[in-house]
């Protein structure tokens, strides 16, 4: 379509960052994150040029013909092996409007925590170093339309995300870092053992004829492609599609993270710098989300299909318990943390709804609590590094000490209740539209509700007891927000309030791919249970 | 000519490379024995397997027998097949004896060189002789020249305490399991009556069920060759010989010797009991005993024990040596599958493993030589202090965990689809759930050099530039091969030809 291959670009320029970085000497902190924010900004850029470039008339999902800025080359190419005969890989990028909502919101979340990184002093070098290479993985599995390099990608996350959270966490930081890294390795092998086995069970039909199995999510979305004796083929009457659902299901389900898979995510939250929480509850939560719809639901229609309600279920479990246990917490990191397990909630039955309200409340609610959660964890922030301490009740009329951040925490804490106005409420009031309209998990629906009101009692609960009421006098002097904290809020207030009046923006973005998906989610529904009878 | 005499010059012809190893030990022993120095020694050696490697090159494409009986079948077998084991264990060979030129821990035996690498030629002998042979004599004096060689190196460091321990541990286990074998290979014998693998082939397809006495000959057998891959239940000899032998014979016999273990497994598995192989590569088995259900035990036990012991040690080489316990498992599970796609995953493997495991003691070498230590808590805040030396040490154990985008993925992820292929799903989730167990130990190595901060000292410790260099030229394969690997699989491609079925 066009020359300049965008998404390489975006995914691979913290890499070439990472590598400067890695050949500047230890001392010359200035300059490394001068670099970083070169790279991060850059992909802001691109991702604009990518927005402003892209066909909303182009569905994607599962055609390469539809899908944007595709970028298809042979990555590995072996003739012969064994009985496997030839063993193909390719290097396949392309974005729709599925992926391309969450390419914007990493590049946003991820210049923002740049910003934030600022006051990192502790080796700045190996801080910027594995932070890139981490936005290189995110980025990666956003845009990747290959199972092998998703998997990468996937993969080349954890080590980073070990190191940034073990090194620079907080008091209990190896606890937590490990346990992220164990927990998610665990899901992933989960999302490995069902690559393989659809990789088994299907083939490709190559320009020349031939057919060969297939790494290439397209053609595992093709029902025609599976061959009849394969273990998650269709056509095979003993089948393990159910496991393999599963399989993928949790180890994306962990990333969400979604109950009862959620209790690494308060300890990595709590313990992680500010900058790394931000990109832990803006994108990384995300990747879940995305994973399911992107994999688990044109890959597997039939059971999907079969087991909505039980999605739904787990959402509501998530919306209520998350909502719960936030309302108990002494601490605000964790305090937020929880309401990310909640809000993650929305999506997730949003996503079990199946229907076009529901599919693109989803996605909208995956953009808009990747914002308003980065503006939360930054709130933690900002008030941590003056004070550090996190308890919600050694603060107290921070108002009138801090009017101008007092200002964005309560946009941000109206945002996440979901006021009118606010981006939050545009995505919540889809997903409940999904969602009323599906008669089976309609209450299910109902009971969710209730997380709004929840969420509007611990949130409003938190704005009293540290910004209103009496001023604690230990705190009397702390300093507003200076320039570097405004120019992290202020983006973030602009899309929070951009989606909450004008929320066509995105909706009309990934409208078609929406559609798209579900109308072949049901033809290939349909398609397999003429196979089966 | 006569025509066994004809066999007999062509055999010749085709142990080029055996020859050239017994060529080079006799060149190092006499050249230690006139000139008394140490200098030349190793040079001396990387030449003589540089040769070596060209030979084997040379004759890759062979696939016969060298010595044929009147039967046709032979003592040893000359296939793509063995020729890719010979180089793996050229290869590591040759690493291991630039390790041993660096290495600070043999400076007290700097004397005694000679003997070292005389030691180590007769050890390559005797594995190239276990990767080829097919015959159960040949078998038996390759398995007893390969532990005799590896009896005196485990204990080289003779003024060591721990390294005398580890050496005659190793000798009473070594001497105890090959006894086992020996006996089985009689009783095979008196069941067959030929010492031939091949030909027991022909004379084991009448067999159509199982048989005490061959259940109880195979499990003679292999405890045989069970030892020298350190797989459970023989495995008890591992740790101790590997904690207490010198870095670089713990290094060697973690890759080379275990190799001509494997290999050895394959081929009394292969050329004895397969009767068929199906269009798939499946093999089909004499039914005389169930190889698929007993490799699949020894293999979660030997994976999973390993992993398990790992986890409390703190002693790195000690935790390395469980490590490479739980990757013998992992191969065996490909093994398992008994078809050529298993023999793929081994092959892939066994590449990969050679990488990163020498790669990791190469580490610890390095890490020995500047802090006289292999505690893992002495290691703690290295990473900031050695640079380079972290960020490898990062790449090896990541790689061994098998998490992309390193090069111990792709193995994983091959002996993965050989298992998920066969339906034997149970034993991949396994396996698989045996990786997230690896991941803590090798983490808590990790964990120590950069979460945990130094204790006294800060400065930066310096690393010569060819020191840098070696570590480089181990750790960057193994994130290239991790993200390009057609080259191995086209070298296993064309390695895949076992001489027989």
């Amino acid at each position: 379509m066009q020359q300049i291959p965008f998404l390489t670009l975006i995914t691979f320029l913290p890499i070439l960052g990472m590598f400067i970085i890695l050949a500047l000497p230890r001392n010359s902190e200035k300059l490394i994150k001068v670099v970083t924010l070169a790279v991060t900004s850059i992909q802001v850029i691109l991702a604009g040029v990518i927005w402003s470039l892209y066909n909303y008339t182009l569905g994607g999902v599962n055609t390469q013909a539809s899908f944007q800025f595709v970028e298809r080359f042979t990555w590995i190419d072996v003739e012969g092996i064994s009985w496997l005969g030839r063993i193909k890989v390719d290097y396949f990028l392309g974005i729709d409007g599925l992926s391309a909502p969450m390419v914007f919101l990493t590049a946003i979340v991820v210049f923002i925590a740049t910003l934030s990184s600022w006051n990192i002093k502790e080796s700045v070098k190996g801080y910027f170093a594995l932070f890139l290479l981490l936005n290189t993985g995110i980025m990666g599995v956003f845009v990747t339309l290959d199972f092998f390099l998703f998997y990468i990608f996937w993969e080349i996350m954890l080590l980073p995300m070990y190191f940034l959270i073990g090194i620079w966490g907080g008091a209990r930081k190896e606890y937590a870092a490990i346990k992220f890294f164990i927990y998610t390795l665990f899901g992933s092998i989960f999302i490995l053992l069902a690559i393989i086995g659809l990789y088994l069970s299907a083939t490709e039909t190559l320009a020349d004829g031939s057919k060969v199995h297939t790494f290439n999510m397209l053609a595992l979305m093709d029902p025609q492609n599976y061959t009849k004796d394969g273990i998650l083929s269709p056509l095979n009457p003993n089948n393990l599609r159910l496991i393999a659902f599963l399989a993928l299901f949790i180890g994306f389900a962990i990333k969400i993270p979604m109950f009862p898979f959620h209790t690494w995510l308060p300890d990595a939250h709590v313990e992680a710098p500010t900058p790394i929480s931000v990109i832990l509850a803006g994108v990384l939560l995300k990747l879940g989300t995305y994973g399911i719809i992107r994999i688990n639901y044109p890959m597997f229609p039939d059971i999907t299909i079969q087991l909505v309600w039980w999605i739904a279920l787990f959402g509501m479990i998530n919306i209520i318990y998350g909502a719960l246990v936030a309302m108990a917490q002494k601490d605000f990191k964790k305090l937020i943390a929880y309401s990310s397990v909640s809000h993650m909630g929305f999506v997730i039955l949003g996503m079990a709804a199946l229907n076009t309200a529901g599919l693109s409340g989803a996605i909208l609610q995956m953009f808009n609590h990747g914002i308003i959660t980065s503006m939360l964890f930054l709130i933690v922030g900002v008030v941590y590094d003056r004070t550090h301490t996190r308890g919600l009740y050694d603060f107290g009329g921070l108002a009138t000490t801090m009017p101008i951040y007092t200002g964005f925490v309560t946009i941000a804490f109206f945002a996440s209740i979901g006021l009118p106005g606010f981006s939050g409420f545009i995505s919540e009031v889809f997903v409940f539209i999904g969602a009323f309209g599906v008669e089976s998990i309609r209450i299910i629906a109902i009971i969710s509700t209730l997380g709004i009101l929840l969420g509007a009692g611990y949130m409003l609960w938190t704005l009293q007891r540290v910004f209103l009421g009496k001023e604690n006098p230990k705190w009397a002097h702390l300093p507003d927000l200076d320039k570097r904290e405004l120019a992290m809020f202020l983006p973030l207030t602009f899309f929070v309030i951009l989606l909450g009046v004008y929320p066509s923006l995105l909706l009309d973005l990934m409208n078609k791919s929406v559609n798209t998906l579900i109308e072949f989610m049901f033809n290939s529904q349909a398609f397999f249970s003429v196979i089966i009878k | 000519m006569s025509q066994p005499l004809a066999y007999f010059f062509d055999s010749l012809y085709l142990i080029k490379p055996e020859t050239s190893i017994i060529g080079f030990l006799v060149l190092i022993l006499l050249y230690d024995l006139i000139f008394k120095k140490e200098k030349w020694l190793p040079y001396i050696s990387l030449f003589g397997l540089v040769v070596t490697l060209f030979l084997i090159i040379e004759q890759y494409g062979y696939n016969k027998f060298a010595f044929q009986s009147s039967t046709n079948f032979g003592m040893m077998a000359i296939d793509p097949f063995g020729a890719f084991f010979k180089i793996i264990i050229l290869l590591s060979s040759i690493i291991v004896i630039l390790f041993s030129i660096l290495s600070k821990e043999l400076d007290v035996a700097r004397d005694r060189m000679g003997e070292y690498y005389t030691l180590i030629f007769g050890m390559i002998l005797g594995m190239f002789l276990m990767v080829s042979a097919s015959d159960l004599i040949l078998i038996y004096i390759a398995v007893e020249l390969v532990s005799l060689s590896s009896f005196v190196l485990a204990g080289f460091l003779k003024n060591d305490s721990r390294s005398s321990e580890a050496s005659l541990k190793y000798i009473i286990f070594g001497g105890v399991s090959s006894g086992i074998m020996l006996f089985g290979i009689s009783i095979l014998y008196g069941i067959t009556g030929t010492t031939n693998l091949y030909e027991m082939n022909s004379l084991l397809q009448n067999f159509d069920s199982t048989n005490i006495l061959m259940i109880l000959t195979m499990i003679l057998i292999f405890a045989g060759i069970g030892y020298k891959i350190s797989a459970v239940p023989f495995h008890f000899w591992t740790p101790d010989v590997y904690e207490g032998a010198p870095v670089t014979i713990t290094a060697y016999l973690s890759v080379a010797s275990k190799a001509a273990g494997i290999v050895l497994l394959i081929r009394l598995i292969k050329s004895t009991f397969v009767s068929q192989k199906d269009t798939f590569g499946y093999w089909e088995m004499i039914p005389a005993f169930d190889w698929q259900g007993f490799l699949i035990i020894i293999s979660i036990l030997t994976m999973t024990i390993g992993n398990f012991s790992a986890l409390w040690q703190s002693n790195v080489k000690r935790m390395l040596a469980y490590s490479s316990i739980a990757h013998a498992g992992y191969i065996l599970a490909a093994i398992a599958v008994l078809s050529d796609q298993g023999l793929v995953g081994v092959m892939v493997y066994f590449i990969i493993y050679l990488l990163m495991n020498l790669g990791a003691f190469l580490i610890v070498i390095v890490i020995k030589n500047k802090i006289n230590s292999e505690e893992l808590e002495d290691y703690d805040g290295l990473g900031y202090r050695m640079p380079l030396v972290g960020v490898a040490f990062t790449i090896f154990l990541i790689s061994l965990t098998g998490i992309p985008p390193t090069a111990g993925f792709i193995g994983k992820l091959y002996v993965f689809i050989a298992l998920v292929d066969a339906k034997m799903l149970v034993l991949a989730v396994i396996m698989l759930l045996n990786s997230v167990v690896s991941l803590y130990y090798y983490v808590r190595i990790l964990k120590h050099l950069y979460l945990n901060k130094p204790k006294a000292e800060t400065t930066d410790i310096e690393l010569s530039f060819s020191l840098k260099l070696f570590i480089l030229v181990l750790a960057v394969p193994n994130i290239i091969f991790g993200l390009y690997f057609a080259p191995i699989l086209e070298f296993v491609k064309t390695s895949l030809i076992i001489l027989g079925i």
